[in-house]
């Protein structure tokens, strides 16, 4: 036996298996990034979302082998007091008892995937995919002239100067280097004093807003508001990677139009009309009462199933109109009734003729959780695509 | 625990192993945590090559562990000196037991003639080895990167049941060209014909051209680790290394895995009857051990409740009791230096063996709620020996070949449906399929059969 003792602590140092194991983590975070088509759909927060983070159960991943097909009926050999004829059951999850002693090579691993884990997944990793997955350029605030904020940026240093802004490593370092050449020289003379300068400079705005404007009459069901809230879920996501302060302001609306908080904006459901003006008029005095379209980015995402009183045409279409010319960007995220039927709503056909007036208008439809994703990504190009000629 | 105490038991195990005639290399004991044994018994190895797969059923048996449903007594390394380890958390009488059954087993590696033939050809020291190997796939991830080795891992490591040992492990390419030996007479009456006077004519029947291209295999080549790391169109030396030595440790697997009932009894025959021989043991610690004993060599259900699997250790254990009942321990000793698991369970599994160990032959079906449902079938000796057996034949796996390589690189892989009695797994197979043609480079295909009993192609990397 060698040494024969059990002082071998050097095993405790290291397990491979922990190892190997933390290496399928890392594959299964992989492929669930493959599929974040459907993480997408089921994400459930808005806000806060840099600690949030979103709980995926998934499989453990199989090596695969050849095996032979599984038939209806196997032949096998037990072990016990069974009769011919005796039937013996186990439910489904059951798993067969295995022995105290070494398996079958052949069930190492797979046997079946009974256990099952959860990934947690913080939600500004999953917009890092994203980015990667669309290979979108890091997108710049939107520059225009009236936008503009003056910041005060530090520019080189001088040997004058308030004392607050004395750099004091910057000024050791002077010391020292005075004091190589006159070794017996002072410690610190006010010639090594060095003060950080700063100018003043102009420089894009970075706040943006986001309006979600829902409509909240009962047509817009339980699905509907699901899948509207996930795209505007992942819209901010993106537009908070553009901008270092995103607002956001929701408004709902039946035949009249109110403001909410976050927490609420989701659960109201009302009876009543469908007059979309009411919500976009709102959106416009919100902005100019507390965001300056000189000062902010404006968004704005109306979601719904296309539906709006036909007695309000000319009203919306004017307040969209002058909307449009504030926002940088006006979304109509549809969740029609009739997916084949999409963009020919009557919300849709004064999207469209925005559209066509050069207002910056898109449409975005999503009818199942897949489409979340397609318009997701449809939305994150344009933003992306919109920016290049100004980088 | 006292480890002079285990230390001198082991003295005296051996002693009297070999008074009772086991032979064996010299056995190197090492006691070792848990934790280890844990990952010893997950890798096959202590120290092996690194691949996800392992940290899967790692997961598993940790899992299981901590449930408290698997626990591990031994693990023994054949070898010259073969290498055992014991756990320090086992209690001495554990591992008393364990050192009697460890040098059964190293008396069952050194005399076995499959384990002799493997181990003549993998060599002696497959820890040493194994570590080397693992050393060296590591530097090769560090030159070439995690994803790319894991690569060539995935597809290796499917394959690892893939190796055909009666060809053994060094061989050479195959010919490149086929010797014709002489001009092909005209078969039939033609042939008869021409040899009537004044017919023969050389024009008749041109010669075949000399040394033709020899294809590719010229037979089917079942050990696929070997046929791809030596014929794949575009395969780099270091990746060639890793089929290579997975093939390799597989080499030094396969007589584990062919005489398991074989093996595992015949260290339970033995660590039993050493038991009882053994009146240096103290009456506490035979007791203890002789408990151990009888927890692990019994049905897995106990002798109450019915367990779907067999038990190969008490299997094993009451076939080689019986052999030594009729036969004695010389008899015993050559089968045991024989045969493998197919032999031993062929030609003394018999009814009487059956009925003692209480075996039955079932039918798994599933109800309609997905509940499995086992029925006991009337039992038939030779049917119930060959139901034992049927997951043994060629390592546990499909028996798929190589069957063609084409001029421009295709692999054609086909399975033996016929021998196999049904077609593979479709969705694994071309996952599979998906592994090798990441290698291979080139588009492989794979003949199997669907559930109609017709041949069915997969193909991977076919445009």
């Amino acid at each position: 036996m060698s040494d024969g003792s059990s002082d071998n602590r050097w095993y405790d140092l290291f397990s491979r298996g922990a190892r190997d194991w933390l290496r399928h983590n890392e594959k299964v975070r992989e492929t669930v990034r493959d599929r974040f088509g459907d993480l997408v759909a089921g994400v459930d927060v808005l806000s806060r979302p840099s600690d949030r983070t979103v709980r995926v159960p998934v499989r453990f991943l199989e090596h695969y082998r050849f095996r032979l097909r599984e038939e209806e009926e196997e032949a096998g050999v037990g072990q016990g007091p069974g009769k011919p004829g005796d039937v013996y059951r186990r439910p489904r999850a059951g798993k067969a008892r295995r022995g105290e002693k070494g398996d079958q090579p052949s069930e190492g691993g797979s046997g079946g995937g009974e256990l099952r884990f959860v990934l947690e997944l913080k939600v500004d990793d999953i917009v890092d995919w994203i980015w990667e997955e669309l290979a979108l350029p890091d997108l710049k605030p939107k520059v225009t002239d009236a936008l503009t904020d003056e910041e005060l940026v530090r520019e080189g240093w001088d040997r004058r100067g308030p004392r607050a802004r004395l750099d004091r490593r910057r000024t050791i370092k002077e010391a020292i280097k005075r004091r190589a050449a006159q070794p017996d020289g002072p410690a610190f003379t006010d010639d090594d004093l060095r003060f950080r300068q700063l100018a003043r400079r102009k420089r894009p705005a970075t706040s943006a807003v986001v309006a979600f404007v829902l409509d909240a009459s009962a047509s817009m069901d339980e699905r509907r508001r699901k899948l509207a809230k996930a795209f505007f879920f992942w819209a901010t996501q993106g537009l908070r990677r553009q901008y270092r302060g995103l607002e956001t302001v929701f408004i709902a609306h039946t035949n009249e139009a109110w403001e909410f908080g976050e927490e609420e904006f989701f659960q109201v459901s009302a009876t009543g009309g469908t007059i979309a003006s009411t919500a976009f008029r709102l959106a416009i005095d919100v902005f100019h009462e507390r965001f300056s379209p000189a000062r902010y980015n404006l968004y704005l995402f109306y979601a719904s199933d296309g539906d709006n009183f036909g007695d309000d045409r000319e009203a919306a279409d004017a307040a969209l109109s002058e909307l449009g010319s504030m926002v940088n960007l006006m979304g109509f995220v549809e969740t029609p009734q009739n997916p084949f039927e999409s963009r020919k709503s009557e919300t849709g056909r004064l999207f469209r003729s925005l559209e066509s007036r050069n207002f910056p208008v898109a449409g975005y439809t999503v009818h199942a959780d897949s489409d979340v994703w397609e318009a997701i990504r449809a939305f994150f190009h344009r933003q992306a695509s919109a920016e290049e000629p100004t980088e | 625990m006292s480890s002079t105490k285990l230390k001198e038991y082991i003295h005296r195990l051996e002693e009297l192993a070999r008074a009772n005639g086991l032979d064996f290399h010299p056995v190197d004991f090492e006691v070792v945590p848990t934790s280890f044994m844990m990952e010893v018994a997950v890798y096959g190895l202590p120290v092996r090559m690194p691949h996800w797969s392992f940290g899967v059923r790692y997961i598993y048996q940790y899992v299981q562990h901590r449930m408290g449903a698997s626990r591990i007594f031994e693990v023994v390394f054949p070898g010259n000196p073969n290498r055992a380890y014991l756990i320090e958390d086992n209690s001495i009488a554990e591992n008393t037991l364990v050192t009697a059954h460890v040098l059964a087993h190293a008396d069952f590696s050194k005399n076995n003639e499959l384990f002799d033939r493997m181990q003549s050809q993998v060599g002696y020291r497959i820890v040493e080895q194994a570590a080397e190997r693992a050393r060296r796939i590591e530097s090769a991830i560090e030159r070439h990167g995690k994803s790319t080795v894991e690569e060539v891992l995935d597809a290796a490591l499917a394959l690892e049941q893939h190796i055909d040992s009666g060809r053994g492990l060094r061989r050479s390419r195959y010919p490149e060209f086929v010797e014709r030996e002489e001009t092909k007479r005209p078969a039939g009456f033609r042939g008869r014909y021409s040899t009537l006077p004044g017919e023969s004519s050389e024009e008749s029947h041109p010669r075949v051209r000399e040394g033709s291209r020899a294809s590719i295999p010229p037979h089917p080549e079942y050990d696929l680790l070997w046929f791809i790391a030596n014929y794949a169109p575009d395969l780099s030396g270091w990746e060639r290394d890793i089929f290579l030595d997975v093939r390799e440790e597989s080499f030094y697997f396969y007589p584990v895995f062919a005489c398991q009932i074989m093996n595992e009894g015949w260290a339970s025959y033995w660590h039993a009857r050493m038991l009882r021989e053994a009146d240096f043991l103290p009456e506490q610690i035979y007791l203890d051990a002789l408990k151990a004993h009888s927890d692990v060599v019994r049905p897995y259900g106990g002798s109450r409740t019915v367990s779907v699997a067999i038990n190969p250790y008490h299997v094993g254990y009451v076939i080689w009791e019986r052999i030594i009942e009729e036969q004695g321990v010389d008899a015993a000793m050559r089968i045991r230096s024989e045969e493998d698991d197919f032999g031993f369970v062929r030609n003394y599994l018999d009814e009487d063996t059956a009925d003692r160990l209480e075996l039955f032959a079932y039918t798994k079906s599933r109800d309609r709620t997905g509940a499995e449902r086992y029925t006991v079938r009337e039992r038939d000796i030779h049917e119930l020996r060959e139901t034992i057996l049927a997951p043994k034949f060629h390592f546990g796996a499909p028996r798929v070949y190589a069957a063609e390589l084409s001029v421009d690189g295709v692999l054609t892989l086909r399975h033996d449906y016929r021998t196999d009695g049904r077609g593979l797994d479709q969705q694994r197979a071309r996952k599979v399929l998906e592994y090798i043609h990441r290698v291979w480079r080139r588009p492989v295909r794979l003949i199997s059969a669907d559930n109609h009993g017709n041949e069915q192609l997969l193909d991977a990397g076919q445009g």
